[in-house]
């Protein structure tokens, strides 16, 4: 910000230019910071193993990124109000437990009320919603710190998790309630559908929605936007509450795709998805960032995970190369200035 | 709210756009205002002067919405005040430009005029096109030169003063109250802004006009008034009003014994060889920037260094201690240059700093009084391994206790849980605990009891007396009584000086608010 430079004289009638292209093109370039990493990494697994490149490998990627894409875009939504929310990744695993606990037999680890499996997909949605409220109310309105308020529900919530099923896993689930995560449309996994529609609706609705716009300015600057008359608290509320339902359906797409819920799922989760937000340009600070940004990071951590799997190094040492991956790629959008704080 | 019909200049409105009847308001036992009537008419500029706690902030925030009066009525448009629940009808009505910016960085300048507020069909969907075209019609309706597209975090000072304006203009209210638009501004920017006020005037938007600076309601006024401790003193047109009526009003008849001069100090020792010197300094500095100031300090000497917030007069304090970095110039400590950025190093040559801000910077408040009186001289108290000698801290602290009289349970007692007025003889005791050379002092006593004043200003004054240099910086007048000398500040030069004590009230208060010195 250069405090010393001085405005243009203020001119009469002279006709303000149309929006200039170049900042455009610009605004697009720091979102789209990470293409070039994504072609590297397309490349490198490649190279890695020819099998990288066949289309099921492709799917399978993207399958794995759409469970990971789903809480991604619910933590880029509450970042963007400059709030953040850990127990996302204690939804993820408790709500999709809770539906199938209910819904499974007891020979496959259920409680044995084998309820109807439309009532466990309400069931997981409404945990989630339950537990968003409940975070939001407490963070916003009571002012808890959000860290900290966050990690103990994510603490406790796996803890639940962990609890109910003293450590076994839920299988042999109803068809109704593995279709997301386990079918498909025109090839294509029914999951990376609802994922990328998700992306686009929540890219959509934050360029062009009152009440998104709303968000990145209460991200930017909370008192101007309070003084601007924004319910500025109904509106933090309303976006955890959306983030964790989002949440809950992510974790539905994990289960439906190992077609059981384990009493780990979820468990380390979030990690990755603040490193696909950051990556991807959405800041921790709150009002900056947008949806492409998010989508290319999911998409760099999925095929980096990939990579690393079809490649010849041991499984002990995966995290540690991946976290030295994402060291790199946040190097690299800080050059580029898509992280500025 | 969707009042964009009557955007452009010149719609006819009722003639009052803003108005106070008898309005009274008191926070406990504080009259903060007392049965106050004001009206603004539309196509007028209204100045608003009084000093700090005359009761301006107050009386905005009744015309804003923000606080309801106890007494009296606020009128908008001619109208009785909506509900403070229903922002909205304020909004449109009103809109007061703080000195705070309220622009959001990261959205564009388009998007900030249009904040929370639709512009596409249906009330809900966003139009961009729209948007940007009736923001740019707006900038070029009433003579604004920002460019719509361009993030708001990237704006000067002035564009997100033009952003703001904008905005209330946009949704309709033709009532503005600026308050202190100039403080941040350099000269051809506040010539700017004043070209827009003018142009606002002439279509039919009334400004509440609120300055430190007089001669600035002088320029661009039609009437003024005066608030003095919560009463309105004056009210006139400027052209009726003498400049030296409008200080008069502004100071009031103090008692009689200080009506005119402030105590004058005893100079007992003639003042020593130079400590501090100040050459040409020039810094940048969103709190006020410094335009060309030398000064220097002697031994023995107190130099009261006097201006506005935002004359940049604390930003010379933080300079000389080396927390900002200078655009040009020197400053000398003992002869030796100060390095910017070096805190440390520069109170290691023996200067004892009071900030401003004692939250801020003052102490660390959950470490007792003891450890906070000594935080300055650790290195001075470090044993062998390192290890404090607690003995000679608890002493020297003590010392620091008795010196100025502060209240404590135990010198283990947390500084948070102090007074106010404690806090900061903590805070000054920490600068004087390491026998300084210089002080460099700003705003010593803002927020503290009378006591406590006297405390702080007596051991300000015994360390003067024993020969340290000390730069006071404070507009509290009070304080000036341990000066030997003043510089006055404005707009981050020096315009004038006092170098023979007592002090002329009138003459410093004219100086300080940039008028000529009316004798």
């Amino acid at each position: 910000m250069a405090e010393g430079a001085v405005e243009r004289p203020a001119a009469g009638a002279r006709p303000t230019p149309r929006r200039d292209p170049r900042l455009v093109v610009l605004n697009w370039f720091r979102e789209l910071t990470l293409v070039p990493v994504i072609i590297v990494l397309l490349i490198a697994g490649a190279v890695v193993n020819p099998v990288f490149f066949t289309p099921s490998n492709l799917i399978n990627v993207a399958e794995g990124g759409a469970a990971l894409g789903m809480v991604v875009v619910a933590e880029s939504l509450i970042l963007l109000t400059g709030k953040f929310d850990i127990s996302l990744q204690g939804t993820f695993g408790l709500a999709a437990l809770l539906g199938a606990w209910l819904i499974a037999p007891k020979a496959s680890e259920g409680l044995g009320t084998e309820w109807n499996p439309w009532i466990g997909l309400v069931i997981v949605l409404l945990v989630g919603l339950a537990v968003g409220t409940f975070n939001g109310f407490l963070v916003i309105k009571a002012n808890f710190n959000a860290f900290i308020f966050t990690l103990a529900m994510s603490i406790l919530l796996t803890g639940l998790q962990l609890g109910w099923l003293g450590g076994q896993t839920v299988y042999n689930l109803p068809e109704a309630y593995i279709y997301i995560g386990a079918e498909s449309w025109v090839g294509v996994p029914v999951s990376v559908w609802i994922t990328v529609a998700t992306f686009v609706v929540a890219a959509l609705f934050l360029r062009y929605h009152r009440a998104g716009r709303a968000m990145y300015a209460i991200g930017g600057n909370l008192e101007a936007a309070r003084a601007a008359g924004i319910q500025v608290d109904r509106i933090r509320i309303g976006v955890f509450m959306v983030a964790s339902i989002l949440a809950a359906v992510g974790g539905l797409m994990q289960a439906g795709r190992v077609t059981a819920v384990t009493a780990g799922q979820g468990s380390n989760l979030i990690f990755g998805v603040f490193a696909a937000a950051v990556i991807g340009g959405i800041s921790l600070d709150g009002g900056r960032g947008r949806m492409v940004g998010a989508l290319t990071g999911v998409i760099l951590l999925s095929l980096v995970t990939n990579i690393l799997t079809l490649s010849n190094i041991s499984s002990t040492w995966i995290d540690a190369v991946d976290g030295a991956i994402i060291l790199i790629a946040l190097g690299l959008a800080k050059l580029i200035g898509t992280e500025r704080s | 709210m969707q009042r964009h019909s009557s955007t452009g200049p010149g719609s006819s409105l009722p003639v009052l756009v803003g108005e106070a009847e008898q309005v009274s308001k008191s926070f406990g036992e504080t009259a903060a205002l007392v049965d106050v009537s004001l009206n603004v008419r539309a196509g007028e500029c209204h100045g608003l002067v009084g000093r700090n706690g005359a009761g301006k902030s107050t009386l905005v925030s009744l015309l804003t919405g923000l606080t309801r009066p106890d007494h009296g009525a606020i009128r908008l448009e001619g109208e009785p005040a909506p509900g403070l629940a229903d922002r909205g009808a304020w909004l449109a009505r009103v809109a007061c430009v703080y000195q705070r910016s309220m622009v959001v960085p990261p959205l564009t300048v388009a998007e900030n005029v249009f904040l929370n507020r639709p512009t596409g069909r249906g009330g809900q969907a966003v139009n961009w096109r729209r948007m940007r075209a009736e923001a740019r019609e707006l900038m070029l309706e009433w003579g604004f030169d920002v460019d719509v597209d361009q993030e708001a975090g990237r704006l000067t000072v002035e564009q997100r003063q033009i952003v703001e304006i904008a905005r209330a203009l946009s949704i309709g209210a033709r009532f503005l109250i600026l308050d202190e638009p100039t403080a941040a501004l350099e000269k051809a920017a506040v010539e700017r802004l004043f070209e827009r006020v003018r142009r606002m005037r002439e279509g039919g938007v009334g400004v509440l006009y609120i300055s430190h600076h007089l001669e600035e309601i002088y320029e661009i006024c039609d009437r003024v008034s005066v608030l003095r401790d919560g009463e309105l003193v004056l009210s006139g047109d400027v052209s009726s009003v003498s400049q030296a009526n409008l200080v008069a009003a502004m100071v009031g008849s103090a008692p009689p014994r200080r009506a005119t001069e402030i105590e004058a100090v005893k100079l007992r020792v003639e003042p020593g060889e130079t400590r501090l010197a100040v050459d040409h300094l020039v810094v940048f500095s969103r709190a006020g920037s410094v335009a060309d100031v030398s000064l220097s300090v002697r031994a023995g000497e107190c130099v009261g260094l006097v201006g506005l917030d935002g004359s940049g007069s604390a930003t010379v304090a933080d300079a000389v201690v080396g927390l900002m970095k200078p655009r040009s110039g020197a400053i000398a400590i003992n002869g030796k240059p100060v390095r910017a950025g070096k805190v440390d190093s520069t109170l290691r040559r023996g200067v004892g700093y009071v900030p401003q801000d004692r939250h801020a910077r003052g102490f660390a408040p959950q470490l007792g009084v003891a450890e906070n009186l000594t935080l300055a001289l650790l290195d001075r108290l470090a044993r062998r391994l390192g290890l404090v000698a607690f003995a000679e801290r608890d002493a020297i602290a003590e010392r620091q206790v008795e010196k100025l009289q502060i209240v404590a349970r135990s010198l283990q007692q947390p500084v948070s849980s102090l007074s106010g007025g404690n806090q900061q003889k903590v805070v000054v005791g920490r600068a004087l605990a390491p026998d300084p050379t210089a002080l460099v002092v700003v705003n010593p006593t803002v927020g503290v009891d009378v006591a406590s004043k006297e405390a702080l200003l007596d051991a300000l004054g015994r360390a003067r007396d024993q020969g340290v240099a000390v730069l006071l910086v404070s507009d509290d007048f009070e304080d000036l009584r341990v000066c030997t000398r003043l510089v006055v500040m404005v707009r981050g030069r020096i315009a004038a000086e006092f170098d023979r004590p007592p002090w002329d009230r009138q003459q410093l208060i004219a100086a300080v608010e940039g008028l000529e010195v009316a004798v």
